[in-house]
């Protein structure tokens, strides 16, 4: 890539920092430049939240139409896995798994409720009844 | 406290760490292509059955920690590196290093990591930044991604250093110790290990997922996507691919192009007459990746939808998969003075 031709679009990266690129000066030499963003890059992105974001309204419907449990929701709220939110909470997988069925949702523990708020950074009453702005995050 | 350490931004966290500790422990030579290519830092990967995000997992560099581990070594330098149980003892350990004047590497997750934004936090935990001072309760942080100095609460720190899941950092620390008479000599057969080691492995690893063979592994895929995902996911499944080639610490695109330069700057060291000749083939390679991401944006933005399209994309990783063999097997012809 030359270097008059590295890309500067808008992007998230903006006021934050900047990406620094390789690219061939006019005698062939390698030097690098800031680039502000380019395009493709922040489309992709963009793509990739949409579909997250799609994801968590789809599993905000399912909890209230009893069929996934709070956990579920927050879970995708906070961009984990079942491997992830086992590691943060310290329950086996099998135990977060069974946690994601509203039947066993409803029989947990305050203590194990409280694990769970924790990690999502809420209350117990929050993971209850999901009444927690998104917007928070 | 506050050591007197030079921030330099680099394209790639972990050479950015390894150039800016390197730097600090006397090693004036060092640059981001120099460390790039003395730890055999291009590669290629498809791991086959995981899914990150729901999309492939797909990877354009070497495993994180080889490239600080193997330029290290290559020079000469001795590493301490240290993993934690507890997050005190995690504390506490740092807190020595800056007393006694140390920067120090840390690995950590980017969830947490404050001063990223938003839409950049995903869990993804093979970050490095470097700790080189504290002042009351903020460390002091040089991210090599940020143009400038940074910070983070104790507790910030603490949270990342900590962070789980995949490649959990477990508070793990690490920094290169005293360096010996270093000499131009060595750099040169640093130099000429890193290149072989990259030979090897981007030609020789066995298996059809990793090195050149992985870019025609996902070539095929493509061309199979659009039948067994819909149009939507495909695209979905693009910009992932996207995202790991450009975004995930600079990525595929970038990391041919770093490539081509540590082959320029080799050329300085090592008088062979091919070098310019083979970094101009990782340009090229560095360009190809793009143009293929400039093909999948088309698909993930809706704009073209049609199988040939496809058949485009796949086709281009087809010619990069070409190129960069040919690439290394020049390279892995080059007769080496010593």
């Amino acid at each position: 890539m030359k270097k008059k031709n590295i890309p500067q679009d808008p992007s998230a990266l903006d006021t934050y920092t900047k990406d620094i690129c390789y690219a061939i000066d006019e005698n062939g030499n390698y030097t690098t430049v800031a680039s502000r963003g380019w395009e493709v890059k922040s489309t992709a992105l963009d793509v990739t939240w949409n579909d997250i974001n799609a994801r968590i309204s789809e599993i905000k419907n399912k909890v209230k139409q009893g069929k996934a449990s709070p956990i579920h929701f927050f879970m995708e709220l906070k961009l984990m896995d079942i491997k992830t939110l086992a590691a943060y909470t310290g329950f086996w997988q099998w135990q977060v798994k069974k946690h994601l069925k509203p039947a066993n949702f409803n029989k947990l523990s305050d203590k194990k409720l409280q694990k769970y708020a924790t990690v999502f950074e809420i209350t117990v009453d929050e993971l209850k009844t999901m009444e927690q702005d998104e917007n928070r995050f | 406290m506050k050591i007197d350490f030079n921030h330099i931004q680099t394209a790639h966290c972990e050479n950015g760490v390894t150039v800016n500790l390197l730097k600090h422990a006397g090693v004036s030579q060092i640059t981001e292509p120099l460390a790039f290519g003395i730890g055999s830092g291009l590669f290629y990967i498809h791991i086959p059955f995981l899914k990150v995000n729901n999309g492939p997992a797909i990877s354009f560099r070497t495993m994180p920690g080889l490239i600080f581990k193997r330029t290290c070594k290559a020079l000469q330098i001795p590493v301490v590196r240290q993993k934690f149980n507890s997050k005190e003892q995690a504390q506490k350990v740092l807190d020595n290093c800056l007393e006694t004047g140390q920067p120090t590497g840390c690995q950590v997750g980017v969830y947490y990591l404050t001063y990223f934004p938003k839409e950049y936090r995903f869990h993804f935990n093979a970050h490095n930044i470097i700790v080189f001072g504290k002042e009351e309760d903020r460390y002091l942080i040089s991210d090599p991604v940020m143009e400038d100095f940074t910070s983070l609460s104790s507790y910030e720190l603490e949270r990342v250093r900590f962070a789980k899941g995949m490649l959990a950092p477990k508070g793990q620390i690490y920094y290169p110790t005293t360096k010996n008479n270093f000499d131009e000599k060595l750099l040169q057969t640093a130099i000429q290990s890193g290149i072989k080691r990259n030979v090897r492995d981007m030609l020789y690893i066995p298996g059809n997922v990793a090195g050149v063979s992985g870019i025609k592994y996902t070539a095929n895929k493509i061309r199979k996507l659009r039948d067994k995902l819909g149009v939507k996911q495909a695209g979905l499944y693009l910009a992932q691919l996207v995202r790991m080639q450009e975004e995930i610490g600079t990525g595929g695109g970038g990391f041919r192009f770093i490539y081509a330069a540590f082959l320029q700057e080799a050329y300085q060291y090592i008088n062979t007459d091919s070098l310019p000749k083979i970094s101009e083939q990782f340009t090229q390679s560095g360009d190809l990746w793009r143009s293929a991401a400039v093909q999948a944006s088309g698909i993930y933005k809706g704009r073209i939808t049609s199988q040939s399209d496809f058949n485009d994309m796949a086709n281009y990783l087809d010619e990069i998969a070409i190129l960069e063999k040919n690439a290394f097997k020049n390279l892995s012809k080059i007769k080496w003075n010593n």
